[in-house]
């Protein structure tokens, strides 16, 4: 796995907001802020690097136990203060290389963090809140579950150094008892074990891919035109359903997933002929 | 020692040796079981071969509805002895839309439960993003239920609970564990591999234990019944838990709590898990 730190999640988030730095009393790790979107104001929550993070196992941009409950935080501030009123886009910017992998974390119980943060997002999407992923780098395993894959719609950049995957390549070749090259070789033919954004396009989870000219440190234009993307896909998201259901209907899910869809139909005939 | 006392090994029947159908049946009024999606339906995982790996015909998830006690149930289990209960799309799939039917039930009037035998690794990485894709399914599918009945989590062991089923796991109603149960984000064996031997040695089973073993998880307040390998003590939690009714206020909720413990930990070194016992149960109880 590669050690160096990816200043993606931190360079769309400023670009996009303005804002460089978190909210008062947050983790430097998580950026939280209200910002323009189209006509509205949005909030977006993105997880950087800390290479100073109090949990040793957390400081390359994994998500950890502070910024687990620190995206849960926020996110339910936004829910609780448009209760009454219209209700913002939240907007999850995503590079995230893994969840924190740490005996602290275990210890002190990071699974019950990493569903308070996936129940903050979900709840703020059956809410009514437009909830949109915006994948700018990595978006893996438990890290992408805490935070981006609750969303009503999840984009992502057209680009190699976007990888969405339930586990990072030497992990998951170790323990299914490959090499990385039987892996790769796999992928071709097997579209939900490959690494390549466009496959993962092709399952139907994916509401766009957006081309970047610097997709490291995004262009002026490179933000206008992903925000004119995202108010766009918030726009979408406020006229589909609130639940997830766009992710077995979309027209790439008919050819994907299409032993979810069966099974969904026969679950159905059958629950109601008991 | 002393707990291993008060069991009557003879006479109780274990839960752990069951098999998912069997544990699933086990658990339901007497004649009141019938399994949706059945191994005779045949959908079996559409991945798996093209791997060489043989598929199974109800692909490791086993959905059988009845009733407890007169109440209308449905219960999910998960096979441990089939790819170590890993969720794949089919699995995964089954799961999802059996507990948006139960909530659909309770949205028009007739409430019903889920009870969720969790033996499983995770995500199975031979289906690697489909297998993502329905935990995070399921994860959403849990929260639209336990609003109207309760969504119970039952883990007995040997697999325990791992990867992301641990997150629907913590967004369950209730949560009921053995001694010989594990939950955990992430394994011994994965923190060993990412992170080195001495963040975790995972040929520590006494230091496995302690962290994400059954009576931690229960003594610091993140499980709700405590219960030993006994059919009859398994069986009378479920129905604790199911007379209960839906909860108020769920653990992954609790975010303020939980955000001030963890802001408490000394984490220049390793948290021992007996210190977190006196500090945790306590307020959770308040």
């Amino acid at each position: 796995m590669s050690n160096d730190l990816s200043n993606r999640g931190r360079a769309w988030f400023a670009g996009l907001t303005g804002v460089a730095k978190p909210m008062p009393g947050d983790p430097q790790s998580v950026l939280t802020a209200d910002a323009k979107l189209g006509e509205e104001r949005a909030r977006f929550l993105c997880v950087v690097p800390n290479s100073n993070a109090r949990f040793p196992c957390a400081r390359g941009g994994e998500v950890g136990l502070e910024e687990a409950y620190t995206l849960a935080a926020r996110v339910r501030e936004a829910v609780a203060a448009d209760k009454d009123g219209s209700k913002r886009p939240i907007v999850a910017i995503v590079d995230v290389k893994s969840q924190a992998y740490g005996r602290r974390e275990e210890t002190a119980a990071i699974f019950l963090a990493a569903a308070a943060a996936a129940n903050a997002y979900a709840d703020a999407r059956v809410d009514g809140h437009p909830v949109i992923s915006l994948v700018v780098g990595h978006a893996i395993s438990g890290g992408f579950l805490t935070h981006g894959y609750q969303a009503n719609r999840i984009l992502a950049l057209d680009d190699d150094g976007v990888v969405i995957h339930a586990m990072h390549k030497e992990a998951a070749a170790r323990i299914t008892r490959r090499s990385v090259e039987q892996l790769e070789g796999l992928a071709h033919s097997v579209i939900p074990l490959s690494y390549d954004v466009h496959d993962f396009a092709k399952l139907g989870l994916l509401h766009t891919l957006l081309h970047a000219d610097n997709p490291e440190q995004p262009t002026p234009q490179d933000i206008e035109k992903v925000s004119r993307e995202l108010a766009s896909a918030v726009q979408d998201a406020r006229e589909g359903p609130r639940d997830l259901s766009i992710r077995w209907s979309s027209a790439q899910a008919e050819k994907t997933r299409k032993a979810t869809r069966l099974v969904r139909e026969r679950m159905r005939q059958a629950w109601n002929e008991v | 020692m002393s707990r291993l006392q008060g069991i009557d090994f003879v006479h109780r029947k274990s839960f752990i040796e069951l098999n998912a159908r069997a544990r699933a049946k086990a658990l339901l009024d007497e004649g009141s079981d019938r399994e949706l999606l059945g191994p005779f339906e045949r959908i079996a995982s559409p991945w798996l071969a093209m791997q060489g790996i043989t598929p199974q015909s109800d692909d490791g998830c086993v959905v059988i509805k009845g009733a407890i006690d007169g109440a209308p149930v449905v219960v999910l289990a998960l096979e441990g002895a089939f790819q170590g209960g890993s969720l794949g799309e089919v699995s995964g799939a089954k799961m999802a839309a059996a507990l948006d039917l139960a909530a659909m039930d309770c949205e028009v009037g007739k409430p019903t439960s889920a009870i969720l035998l969790m033996e499983t690794g995770g995500v199975r990485l031979q289906e690697a993003n489909l297998g993502l894709a329905a935990v995070a399914e399921i994860f959403s599918s849990v929260l639209r239920l336990r609003r109207h009945s309760p969504v119970i989590t039952v883990i007995a062991g040997t697999v325990g609970c791992f990867g992301g089923m641990s997150l629907a796991a913590a967004a369950s109603s209730y949560l009921i564990m053995t001694p010989e149960a594990r939950l955990g984000l992430n394994g011994a064996e994965v923190i060993e591999q990412e992170s080195g031997v001495e963040e975790f040695d995972a040929s520590d089973r006494a230091l496995i234990w302690a962290i994400h073993g059954g009576t931690q998880r229960y003594a610091i307040g993140l499980a709700d019944v405590l219960v030993d390998d006994d059919l009859a003590q398994v069986s009378r939690g479920v129905r604790e838990c199911i007379r209960k009714g839906p909860r108020a206020e769920h653990r992954s909720e609790q975010v303020a709590l939980y955000r001030e413990r963890i802001a408490k930990l000394d984490t220049s070194q390793q948290t021992d898990p007996e210190s977190l016992r006196a500090t945790w149960r306590k307020s959770s109880e308040q």
